[in-house]
């Protein structure tokens, strides 16, 4: 079994595009499409890397990626964030809550796992 | 060139403008030919006597002279050079005297490019806080991802099974369909968009600016003695600051029932009951007499260090919104067309019968308040016609759980994600199903 990805993500579509890139390339892919308890999700899947959406229901990712770095057993888990906004304020937010690797929608498949591969450095 | 100088060149250009020759201009004016030259070269100072015999012989007042029509075209030129490098700064007076038509559409270039970057300030701003134009932009964005996520599967992955193949051009068919409607509800609405910057807003939206930049409250109106002429008071210095016709008619009404309503709930009364029971309005309105809609109103014109964070929507019985103070976390339509789950709606269903609940709008950004919502008679009734009604829904900072169950609701259908909604009249451009 490869190693672990919790995918954040509301859209469903998404979540079928990605789970299957990853999955074709030996990750384990869990899904999680609400904010409202993602960190529980984080804590039930204990993943390797998560990638996580900005705007969520019920919570914003830069919340759940502020919860996930207190949490000391995931503060040091790589988090990919994919998000519409492309802005440079929404960046630097992301930055400052402790994001490891940002990316802005549309994004290529490849730039994804190239992403997830170098996160979790595989 | 200096201003003085200037002088010269005007009394020549208005010469010959007059079809005078200098000696009759001399002749007429008490001057002889020669020295005549020199002004108008601006080698000799004038003033006083020559000056004014000057002008009359030239039949134009004497101010046009000595400041020129072009006073105003310099101002506005010194402007258009503010940020330029390359302008001669130090002839821009000479340049209006001696060009004045050209220097008039240069300013009218530069005042017409500054409204246009006021526009695009605008529509900027819009883009930015418009939730109904961020979320379309939104659910475009992510219905491209995902197509394009599926696409690049369906195109690079080899030997995909014709279950899958199956499965992701359904997707990217839904996607596209989905894609479609909201390209067209933003076409739709950017369609609907004003053309001219004089047009940006709709009256609706200019008069609810004139009553966000003063916070909702109007210390004139607020005095024992205020009275309707200080309603036309503040409207007209509205009208002078370019606030539209129509707003104006808009900001009179609401200032006259804002006068009204103060005269009924004096600010000396409401803020010693504040003192006493807080900011909850229905005792505040036992303990003044007041009824609740005139106590929700007046709620909202405290400022928020007095009675805390407060937000008010009014409808009519048609359900358009006639006043929008809005709180954080909880959207309203600049238009028309809310949530129909809004306690507002329901309060129009029970007049006179007061609802109090905790709601939550679905999708982004919304947070738990308290709604507080009353409809009552906005003006007397007959025989004839039945007395028009609003409803007023005062919105508040959550008490928390012991107030009850949250409501959920939404902001307009139209970008709703609630999928199961009885009260849904139109198909939202957010995916179902999440």
């Amino acid at each position: 079994m490869g190693k672990k990805v919790l995918l954040i993500e509301d859209e469903p579509n998404i979540i079928e595009a990605i789970s299957f890139i990853l999955s074709r390339d030996g990750w384990e892919v869990k899904t999680h499409a609400n904010g409202h308890d993602a960190m529980d999700a984080v804590r039930r899947r204990a993943p390797d890397l998560i990638i996580l959406d900005v705007m969520l229901p019920g919570k914003s990712g830069y919340d759940i990626l502020g919860e996930i770095r207190h949490d000391a057993d995931y503060a040091s888990t790589p988090v990919l964030m994919l998000t519409a906004r492309g802005q440079t304020r929404d960046r630097e937010l992301a930055e400052r809550a402790g994001v490891n690797r940002y990316m802005t929608k549309p994004f290529s498949n490849a730039d994804v796992l190239a992403a997830v591969r170098d996160l979790v450095g595989t | 060139m200096p201003e003085r100088l200037m002088i010269g060149t005007r009394i020549r250009e208005r010469r010959v403008l007059n079809g005078m020759r200098q000696t009759e201009l001399a002749r007429q004016a008490g001057i002889s030919p020669s020295y005549l030259n020199l002004i108008e070269h601006n080698r000799r100072r004038i003033g006083g006597k020559t000056l004014l015999k000057l002008a009359e012989a030239l039949e134009v007042e004497p101010s046009r002279l000595t400041e020129g029509a072009e006073a105003a075209v310099v101002g506005g030129l010194r402007e258009a050079a503010s940020d330029s490098e390359t302008a001669e700064r130090d002839r821009i007076e000479e340049f209006a005297g001696r060009f004045p038509g050209w220097a008039g559409l240069l300013v009218d270039l530069h005042r017409r490019t500054e409204a246009l970057e006021r526009t695009i300030d605008t529509l900027t701003d819009r883009l930015a806080h418009d939730p109904f134009l961020a979320d379309s932009l939104h659910e475009v964005i992510s219905s491209v991802t995902a197509i394009r996520a599926t696409a690049s599967i369906l195109v690079e992955t080899e030997q995909l099974e014709p279950e899958w193949q199956a499965r992701f051009h359904r997707n990217i068919n839904e996607d596209a369909a989905r894609l479609t409607e909201g390209a067209q509800a933003l076409v739709r609405y950017l369609e609907t968009a004003p053309r001219r910057d004089a047009d940006l807003t709709s009256p609706q939206d200019e008069m609810h600016a004139v009553l966000a930049a003063r916070d909702y409250h109007f210390s004139e109106l607020e005095r024992p003695d205020a009275h309707v002429q200080d309603v036309a008071r503040l409207v007209a210095a509205e009208a002078r600051s370019g606030l539209s016709a129509p707003a104006q008619n808009l900001l009179a009404t609401v200032l006259t029932r804002y006068l009204e309503d103060a005269r009924a709930l004096p600010l000396s009364v409401l803020r010693a009951q504040l003192n006493r029971l807080g900011p909850e309005p229905d005792r505040l309105a036992a303990a003044t007499g007041a009824g609740l809609a005139l106590v929700f109103r007046r709620l909202a014109t405290l400022p928020e260090e007095v009675a805390g964070p407060i937000g008010l929507v009014i409808c009519d019985a048609s359900g358009t919104l006639v006043f929008r103070k809005p709180i954080n976390g909880f959207a309203v339509p600049r238009l028309t067309g809310a949530c129909a789950l809004w306690p507002l709606y329901q309060a129009m269903t029970q007049p006179l019968a007061p609802l109090r609940m905790r709601v939550r709008q679905t999708g982004r950004g919304g947070e738990t308040v308290l709604a507080l919502a009353v409809a009552v008679p906005s003006g007397p009734g007959s025989f004839e016609r039945p007395a028009p009604m609003q409803a007023h829904m005062l919105l508040q900072p959550d008490p928390g759980e012991s107030a009850g169950p949250v409501r959920t609701l939404g902001v307009s259908c139209r970008i709703c994600a609630l999928s199961l909604c009885e009260a849904r009249r139109e198909p939202s451009i957010l995916s179902e199903g999440f």
